[in-house]
C-alpha cells in the first residue's frame, strides 16, 4: 500500500475496508493490487532462483509467469499461495500477509499446483465432491455440470488412473467450473490437454479476468486469445 | 464443519478399502511375528505365557509403525496436501479425522485379531478384557504420535528408518503401560492403574497431536 498511496486520496483508506479493488474518483479510475509481492527472494538449495521480485495484480488482471526451466516459475506459484516461505519480502493479499489470513485467503484462492492433487483411486466425481467439501461446498448437480464443461460427460464414474493424462488435467481444472473464487493460481494448466480444451481454458481464464477474477499461471505455451489485462513477467528478468 | 469431516471419512474409507493391502499388510506382519514366535522358542507353554504380554505389544507397536508410513505420502506426491493447505477447513481438523478413521479401520482390525494370537500364546481366557482394553486405548496414542513423525518425514525419499528412530522413544511409555497392564492381570492382579494411564495418554495425544501434525505437514510441504 505504501508504495502507491502517493498517487492515491485519502478516499481510498475508507474503500479499502470495503475491499472494493477499483473505484472512480473524479472520473479518474483508482486501482490498487489485491495481490501484491515486494521484494520477494526465493533461495532453494543455496541457490538463488529470483531476488527483489516485486509483482502487482489488480482485479480483472492476468499475468503469466514466463522464464526457462529451474527460473523459479512454480516457486513463485507457491509463494504467491502461501504455501512456501520466502527467504526475504513478503506477499499480500488484500493488503495484508498471506501467511496472516490462510483461512480468509484460501476462500477466495483456487490452487492447481503441478500435481494436481487428485486421487487415482477415486473417481471424478468422488474427486470433485471431495474438493468442494473441503473449499466450497457444492450441489451433487454443479458437479456434474462443471464435469460436463470440461467434456468428461460419462466419465463420472470411472477411477481417475483409468484416464489419460489430458483427461486427468481436465478433471483438475473442472475446479475453475466449481467455486466463486477470483483468484486463480494455476501451475501448467495447459500440460496434456488438446487443442479444443487449450482453446476453451484461454476462453474460460479470459472470461474469469473480465468479470474482474485474477488469474496467475505459469506456462510456455502461446495464449491466442488474452484478455484486455494481460501481461507477462518473465522470471529471467529477475533472476540472480 | 460435521459436512467436510463426513466427506473426508467416506474419502479414507474409500481409498482403503480400494487399497487393501495397505490394510491388511500389517496384519499380517502382526500375526506372522507372533506366530513364528513359538516356533523359535520351542514348545514350553509356561515360558511363552509368560513372554505373551510383552510380545503381543511390541509386535502391535511395530505393526501400528509400519502402517503409518504410508499415512500421508500419497498425499504429499499427487498433491492433495497442497489442497488441504489451502482450504479454509482447520487443517488440525483435518488431520486428526484422517488418522482416526486410519485407525478405526487398521486398528481396530489389530485389535480384534489380538484375542485370537494371544490364545495362540496360551494367555488365560481371563486376561483377554485387559489386553483389548489396554490395546483400544494404547493404539490411538501409537497412530496419533506416529502421524507426527509421519507428517515430519513426507518429504522425504526415505523416511522410513527415521520414522521409527523419531517416533519409537515416543512409544516407549506406551509400550511399558500396555504390557504392564497384561502383566500385572496375568499375575492377577488389578490392572486400572496402567489402563488409566493409557486413557489419560489418549486424551493428552488427542488433544495435542493434531497441532503439531498440521505444523509438520505444513513444514514439509513448505520445502
Amino acid at each position: 500500500m505504501y508504495n502507491a498511496a502517493g498517487k492515491r486520496p485519502f478516499t481510498v483508506f475508507l474503500i479499502t475496508a470495503v475491499s472494493s479493488s477499483t473505484l472512480c474518483n473524479g472520473g479518474r479510475a483508482v486501482t490498487f493490487p489485491l495481490l501484491e509481492a515486494r521484494a520477494l527472494t526465493c533461495e532453494r538449495d543455496q541457490r538463488v532462483l529470483f531476488e527483489h521480485l516485486d509483482l502487482r495484480v489488480e482485479a480483472g488482471e492476468m499475468v503469466q509467469v514466463a522464464g526457462p526451466n529451474g527460473s523459479g516459475k512454480t516457486s513463485l506459484l507457491r509463494l504467491l499461495a502461501g504455501l512456501m516461505s520466502p527467504t526475504a519480502g513478503e506477499v499480500q493479499w488484500r493488503g495484508r500477509a498471506v501467511t496472516a489470513q490462510r483461512h480468509s485467503m484460501a476462500r477466495e484462492l483456487v490452487w492447481i499446483g503441478h500435481r494436481a492433487g487428485l486421487k487415482e483411486l477415486l473417481s471424478p466425481e468422488e474427486n470433485l465432491a471431495w474438493w468442494s467439501a473441503l473449499h466450497h461446498p457444492a450441489a451433487r448437480r454443479s458437479i456434474g455440470e462443471a464435469l460436463d464443461a470440461v467434456g468428461l460427460r460419462g466419465f463420472e464414474d470411472v477411477p481417475c488412473y483409468m484416464l489419460s493424462a489430458g483427461q486427468q488435467r481436465r478433471v483438475a481444472l473442472a475446479r475453475l467450473y466449481l467455486a466463486p473464487s477470483s483468484l486463480w493460481l494455476l501451475d501448467e494448466p495447459f500440460t496434456a490437454l488438446d487443442r479444443d480444451a487449450v482453446e476453451q481454458l484461454e476462453a474460460h481464464l479470459a472470461i474469469h479476468c473480465e468479470r474482474g477474477g485474477l488469474v496467475v499461471f505459469t506456462t510456455h505455451h502461446r495464449l491466442e486469445k488474452q484478455p484486455s489485462r494481460y501481461r507477462q513477467l518473465d522470471l529471467a528478468a529477475w533472476a540472480a | 464443519m460435521t459436512g467436510f469431516v463426513r466427506s473426508l471419512v467416506l474419502r479414507e474409507a474409500r481409498l482403503l478399502f480400494r487399497r487393501p493391502a495397505e490394510l491388511v499388510n500389517p496384519l499380517i506382519f502382526f500375526a506372522l511375528v507372533v506366530a513364528l514366535f513359538p516356533l523359535a522358542v520351542g514348545p514350553q507353554a509356561e515360558l511363552l505365557r509368560e513372554l505373551s504380554p510383552g510380545l503381543i505389544w511390541v509386535a502391535a507397536l511395530l505393526a501400528v509403525l509400519l502402517s503409518l508410513d504410508g499415512l500421508f505420502r500419497s498425499d504429499y506426491e499427487d498433491g492433495s496436501l497442497e489442497q488441504w493447505m489451502l482450504s479454509p477447513r482447520p487443517l488440525a481438523v483435518l488431520v486428526l479425522a484422517k488418522v482416526l478413521t486410519h485407525w478405526v479401520i487398521s486398528g481396530l482390525a489389530l485389535v480384534l485379531l489380538s484375542p485370537v494370537l494371544a490364545l495362540m500364546l496360551g494367555l488365560p481366557s481371563q486376561c483377554l478384557g485387559t489386553l483389548i482394553l489396554s490395546l483400544l486405548l494404547g493404539t490411538p496414542t501409537l497412530s496419533l504420535l506416529g502421524a507426527i513423525g509421519a507428517a515430519l518425514t513426507v518429504g522425504l525419499r526415505r523416511g522410513g528408518l527415521l520414522l521409527a528412530l523419531l517416533i519409537l522413544p515416543l512409544y516407549i511409555p506406551v509400550l511399558i503401560l500396555g504390557s504392564g497392564a497384561l502383566q500385572a492381570s496375568l499375575q492377577g492382579m488389578s490392572s486400572s492403574g496402567q489402563l488409566l494411564w493409557l486413557g489419560s495418554l489418549a486424551v493428552l495425544t488427542l488433544t495435542l497431536s493434531p497441532f503439531a501434525i498440521s505444523a509438520g505437514l505444513r513444514i514439509s510441504v513448505g520445502e
